[in-house]
């Protein structure tokens, strides 16, 4: 099927090209950063992970996303999402692509990178981070491939391809979930330490996942002869709508138990990031900002009459996805570390390599999603050539 | 444990051996079969080693006064380790360093504490905790309790994570950003340096108590800083214990420090 | 099908990539380098194993080792023969330079010309080393 990507117009080479120059860009910096070290960063001996871990962290919910159209498909008989549901899955391939390069980047000593299974840690939430990551990648990869090789062919797909989809669809919240652990089973972390971090980080990758989803259909729709249909974003439009909502309301759970219990260790970081602590305040605007185009894109996601306005729901969905990048991708990592365990403020900003480096990733990430959409794409014109409705599929 | 390292070696060697051919094991056989009576090799530790149940640390802080009075003790520690004094602060790498009170105990500080507290520089160090957070979000077991208590660092092995930083909740750790040779003024030949990208922190002196030496630190501390066993009622570090009034940094996590501080 | 010269040209390309090494290097090859022992290598007659078991595994032997100091604090090495080694690859007279105390000369020879790069100096601390034409003087006194 991989023959699809090679054939394309102007614009989709267009669009290859300018992710290939990102890329080699980025590994141009990489490897300037393997010669020097992760001191070209604006990491720090009390900002221990940034940019790379953040962008991490975001993508890992991104990859879960996904299974917001799996689910429904597989769980429910939802048959509306059947014709997208790949485009989920390839989705979570791309994402978990870019998670385990930034894991990569983020290293040290990343030739060592297999003694995490040279020497097996169960101890080490990492250890089981790199576990369900891979599988989770396995798992989008064989089940996608297979759903749409036998959509191609106009066959069912195989017997067993059935329970590894069963498999994913409890696998995706796991991934996630094990995210958080690394971060909310530490000791004096006061602003991870605490038990709705997870289901946080589920909620929020829940909302943004689908949400670029649909920005994702739109575009497809725009530049090509498949239309993922009207049902199938509007419905993803509602799951994007409860878990947005879901997301700010847990962080005003966070917000609650530590303002009114006021223990300071947990307080200290909500107020780095909101209001500034002991005149440092590098990220308030950023959050502010965040918060404003989260809730923002509630007022326009609950309101129906705007939800179904495509205009409306695109912007409302990419104003999500800026500010729960905000939220995850700069102000929950570093968020974490200042102050640090001593009550000192080092602050942390990425610094130019680091983000040529992370946009590096990234359009890797989106090169991935690039050539697995245009195959995608390219089976479903073709099967829409061979029958008109294909709504059994 | 010494026997079972000699397992692993011959199994090694019995691998390396096959991939070579038969004549070369052959050889071995031969060459053992030859001197049947020969004893096996053995690794063993040096006789002289100081050795503890559990090993753990007192500071009499009572006995410091100024920033001046702690500088032999942290420059012991970071010439004896080839420590680099990187000028860069975020890159900054530590082992033994001093800080205020109300940095090093956050959880016991107040407004009206007493000036010499106040204004008291404390030593800090990696507190080779009981139950060390470190360790168990290591995901290479580069970093590991040893069971006479000191937590370690095994550089061969870290991948540069920095997880542990993460979950040390006491600062204690470094992280090479860049190649730390050029920031060292006098190279310790005895003791290696790092590479950029590992994990670095205070060691105990491992090295140095296995050759029957004690830590750097203490050695220049004329004896504000004392180790010792923990598990040992009749040692040193016991009997300070029980005849002072101690403190220990944020002992409500539970990670169960070894340092303690008269105050 | 007709794309049989496209498919000939292409496996020509493959080939001569795939056998670049090859004859990149023809007629290049120097001859192994002989390894030069230092004094006190030759005067201590042995070393930790026998010498071909050393030349073959002296890599598995120092991984063993590092892991057997770091992580056992087993420093000390006795052998078959009853001799005792400290086992550190350069601090002290009992360890590996301090016995063969050149590394250009006993370590570095070979891994250049065995084209490895292992990272051990990156961190430990090779002895300084005596150059030969201090050495001369002195043996003419």
């Amino acid at each position: 099927m991989l023959e699809l990507a090679l054939k394309g117009d102007r614009k989709y080479w267009g669009l290859v090209i300018v992710l290939l120059t990102f890329m080699g860009v980025g590994f141009a910096v990489y490897l300037k950063q393997l010669d020097f070290g992760l001191g070209i960063t604006g990491m720090s001996r009390d900002v221990s992970w940034g940019f790379y871990i953040a962008q991490f962290t975001f993508l890992v919910g991104v990859a879960a996303g996904g299974v917001m159209v799996v689910l429904p498909r597989y769980l429910h008989d939802y048959k509306a999402f059947g014709r997208i549901t790949i485009l989920g899955e390839f989705l979570a391939i791309a994402a978990v692509t870019m998670c385990i390069l930034f894991i990569i980047v983020d290293l040290g000593q990343p030739m060592r990178i297999f003694n995490v299974m040279l020497y097996p840690t169960p101890n080490s939430v990492l250890f089981w981070d790199m576990i369900v990551l891979n599988v989770y990648l396995l798992l989008n990869i064989v089940i996608g491939w297979n759903v749409l090789e036998a959509e191609r062919n106009n066959v069912h797909y195989a017997p067993w391809v059935k329970p590894l989809i069963i498999t994913s669809i409890i696998w995706a919240p796991a991934i996630h979930t094990v995210t958080a652990f690394l971060y909310c089973g530490l000791p004096g972390r006061g602003f991870w330490l605490t038990a709705i971090l997870a289901p946080r980080f589920l909620a929020s990758a829940f909302a943004a996942g689908p949400a670029l989803l649909i920005l994702l259909c739109l575009i497809i729709r725009k530049f090509t002869k498949f239309d993922p249909g009207r049902e199938q974003i509007q419905s993803l439009a509602k799951i994007v709508t409860y878990a947005i909502i879901i997301n700010v309301f847990f962080l005003l759970c966070e917000v609650f138990v530590v303002f009114y219990s006021r223990i300071p260790s947990h307080m200290s970081h909500l107020q780095y990031l909101f209001v500034g602590f002991h005149g440092y305040h590098a990220l308030v605007p950023w959050m502010w900002t965040s918060m404003a185009l989260m809730v923002t894109s509630i007022v326009l996601l609950v309101i129906p009459a705007a939800r179904k306005h495509e205009g409306v729901l695109a912007f409302a969905c990419a104003i999500l996805f800026i500010g729960t990048w905000i939220d995850k991708g700069m102000g929950m990592i570093s968020g974490g570390f200042v102050p640090n365990p001593l009550h000192r403020v080092t602050e942390y900003m990425p610094t130019l390599p680091e983000i040529l480096i992370t946009l590096g990733v990234w359009a890797t990430g989106f090169f991935v999603l690039t050539i697995l959409f245009k195959v995608a794409v390219g089976v479903k014109e073709e099967v829409s050539g061979v029958k008109d409705t294909c709504e059994s599929c | 444990m010494e026997n079972s390292n000699r397992r692993s070696f011959l199994k090694v060697a019995g691998i390396t051996a096959l991939g070579l051919g038969t004549k070369p094991v052959l050889d071995v056989f031969a060459a053992s079969g030859g001197k049947a009576e020969e004893p096996k090799p053995e690794v063993y530790k040096n006789e002289k080693a100081l050795i503890a149940k559990r090993w753990g640390m007192v500071i009499d802080t009572r006995k410091f006064h100024s920033k001046e009075d702690l500088e032999p003790m942290i420059e012991a520690c970071h010439k004896t380790h080839n420590v680099p004094n990187l000028t860069e602060p975020r890159h900054k790498i530590m082992w033994l360093w001093e800080d205020e009170y109300k940095h090093v105990f956050t959880h016991m500080e107040h407004e009206l504490i007493n000036d010499r507290i106040k204004h008291l520089p404390f030593l800090v160090l990696c507190n080779h905790c009981e139950k060390p957070g470190c360790v168990r979000a290591c995901p290479t077991k580069a970093t590991f309790k040893r069971d006479d208590g000191i937590v370690l660092m095994d550089f061969h092995r870290c991948i540069g994570c920095r997880f542990c930083m993460a979950a040390c909740p006491y600062g204690s750790r470094s992280f090479n950003f860049r190649d730390p040779r050029p920031f060292i003024k006098e190279e310790n030949k005895e003791f290696p340096t790092r590479m950029k990208g590992v994990v670095e922190k205070c060691n105990f002196c491992a090295e140095r108590l296995a050759v029957g030496k004690m830590p750097a630190c203490v050695e220049a501390s004329n004896g504000a800083m004392v180790v010792g066993d923990l598990e040992d009622p009749e040692s040193e570090v016991r009997e300070l214990l029980r005849s002072n009034y101690t403190i220990r940094r944020k002992p409500d996590l539970g990670a169960g420090p070894s340092v303690y501080y008269i105050v | 099908m007709n794309d049989k010269n496209r498919i000939t040209f292409g496996l020509i390309v493959f080939i001569a990539i795939v056998t670049f090494p090859f004859w990149y290097n023809l007629g290049k090859a120097s001859s192994a380098p002989e390894l030069k022992l230092s004094e006190k290598a030759k005067a201590a007659k042995e070393c930790v194993k026998p010498k071909e078991i050393m030349r073959q595994e002296h890599m598995q032997i120092l991984d063993l080792w590092r892991d057997t100091v770091v992580r056992d604090a087993n420093r000390a090495y006795k052998s078959g023969s009853g001799k005792t080694f400290g086992m550190s690859l350069s601090s002290g007279e009992e360890s590996c330079l301090g016995c063969h105390e050149s590394k250009t000369e006993f370590c570095d020879k070979c891994h250049n010309y065995a084209s490895v790069a292992p990272y051990c100096w990156t961190c430990h601390i090779a002895p300084e080393e005596k150059k030969p034409e201090e050495n001369k003087p002195e043996e003419n006194k």
